[in-house]
């Protein structure tokens, strides 16, 4: 059976995502509900507004099927809101705002300041060097010990792996570079092209 | 903030970028905090700071300007999403004044009085990105041209009827249709048609789709109407007298937020539009004269 990306479509950059993996061959889905999480092999959490999301997420009744996932394996990739949404904790987010617990980092939301500070850049990765689009971008304050770093922009890291879960304070999708999508979907058991 | 020697603010990548992230999301006018505070609790993406909902602004007549510096501030300091202002057509110095309050978009709108009835501003010329409203698909490639990233339909905003916004979207999305079965010497004939740079136009048949992200405003009251624009083609919606004007604004606000992500599910949007009470009464277009329609301002 082929492998398929589930990207979560409740709000943001979705659409971005999916032709960034359709760009390179991979079969896509767009995830709103839970019965569209279970034909997936891995889920792609694209940037938007975190709290907008964590709403829908309890709404739809997507969060706890995504935390089971997660726990059992599951590659899982979160770009800005997306990153927040994986984090072990946020800073300045809302305080009903829940997160998945999936990677050990601590997130400040827009901590790169507001849409006029919004800058693109580039960055040191695994990958060699990328281009980094940040938007009203969320900041990595603190890294756990299980976590690796994947990218820095100076000193600072931006994009992060614990085990199976990546997380990017920037938005590769916007970039029209799929190197990171690739990594991304590398970390399938079955790497599947269609 | 943090910068390396690389690092530019205010491209159109950014700019461009942000539109991207409000998509699939619910902008809400809000004119006091609590408000806005109603707005980011039933899921907004970001809301729109103002002193008068258009419903009003219909109602009391009289030139409608920026609003206040200090009302936009208090809505930006009461929430974490994006916050949004309205400048009058072609007026930069409201525009300038919007950017150095650090809002984190621009709507260049019909809704207030135009100051300038030829030029809209030039939108290239601000790090703060832009939205524009347009009826047509020569009006928003015209904006596009003066730098917006963003474009809505410009619906017929404060009347509670979707039937304007939904012209709109069918001519914008048609045209669109159309233009990517035309072959290269039919764009030309597009272009001068449209009234557009045919650069836009040829990039349209080239890529199928619109250069900047398409929203649906104008006439959204219920969880229906903002699913009814989105599967028109519309990317995100707009709701300005729609939530506030209504009975109960905050459990309305959360159910359009759903209707918006669920938009092509019968039974989800069947289960949001329960029990909402009272939508806003809403206007129909054989009530108001050419003269009070917010639409036909923008060139």
């Amino acid at each position: 059976m082929n492998s398929c990306v589930g990207v979560l479509a409740l709000q943001g950059a979705f659409a971005a995502h999916c032709e960034s993996l359709a760009s390179i061959g991979i079969k896509t889905i767009e995830v709103r509900t839970p019965e569209q999480l279970a034909n997936v092999d891995a889920l792609l959490m694209p940037g938007g507004e975190s709290s907008t999301m964590s709403q829908l997420l309890e709404s739809s009744g997507l969060f706890d099927p995504i935390a089971a996932r997660i726990a059992n394996g599951m590659p899982t990739f979160g770009t800005c809101a997306g990153m927040i949404l994986l984090s072990s904790e946020i800073l300045d987010g809302r305080s009903d705002q829940r997160s998945f617990n999936a990677i050990d980092v601590s997130v400040r939301r827009n901590a790169f300041g507001r849409q006029v500070d919004s800058f693109e850049s580039d960055i040191d990765t695994r990958v060699g060097q990328f281009h980094g689009v940040f938007i009203r971008a969320p900041r990595i304050e603190r890294v756990g010990p299980e976590v690796e770093v994947l990218g820095r922009l100076g000193d600072e890291p931006v994009l992060v792996q614990q085990g199976k879960v990546m997380a990017a304070s920037f938005h590769p999708e916007l970039s029209h570079d799929v190197r990171l999508h690739e990594y991304f979907v590398s970390l399938m058991p079955t790497a599947g092209k269609v | 903030m943090s910068s390396t020697n690389s690092s530019s603010v205010g491209t159109l990548r950014v700019k461009r970028g942000l539109a991207e992230m409000l998509k699939g999301g619910v902008i809400m006018d809000v004119v006091t905090p609590e408000q806005a505070r109603v707005a980011e609790d039933a899921g907004a993406c970001a809301v729109m700071a103002l002193e008068r909902v258009p419903a009003d602004i219909r109602r009391d007549g009289g030139v409608a300007r920026m609003s206040d510096p200090e009302m936009i501030e208090a809505i930006k300091a009461s929430v974490r999403i994006p916050v949004m202002a309205k400048a009058r057509i072609g007026h930069f110095v409201e525009a300038q004044i919007l950017e150095s309050l650090g809002v984190d978009f621009v709507d260049e709108s019909e809704v207030l009085t135009p100051a300038d009835e030829k030029h809209h501003i030039d939108k290239f010329a601000f790090t703060v990105p832009f939205v524009c409203g347009a009826t047509n698909l020569g009006e928003a490639l015209r904006r596009v041209s003066e730098g917006a990233c963003m474009i809505r339909s410009k619906g017929e905003a404060g009347t509670g009827n979707i039937v304007e916004a939904v012209r709109h979207l069918r001519s914008i999305f048609g045209d669109i249709r159309k233009i990517t079965q035309a072959d290269a010497s039919e764009l030309f004939d597009w272009a001068k048609n449209l009234q557009a740079p045919l650069p836009l136009v040829q990039e349209i048949a080239e890529t199928g789709k619109f250069p900047v992200p398409i929203f649906c405003a104008g006439g959204i009251a219920t969880p229906a109407d903002a699913a009814l624009a989105m599967q028109l083609g519309a990317e995100a919606v707009f709701v300005g007298s729609g939530i506030f004007k209504s009975d109960d604004p905050a459990p309305r606000a959360k159910a359009i937020v759903e209707a918006t992500t669920h938009f092509r599910d019968p039974q989800i949007l069947a289960k949001v539009s329960r029990g909402l009470g009272a939508p806003m009464t809403g206007i129909g277009m054989d009530e108001i004269n050419e003269a009070q329609k917010f639409a036909s301002r923008g060139w």
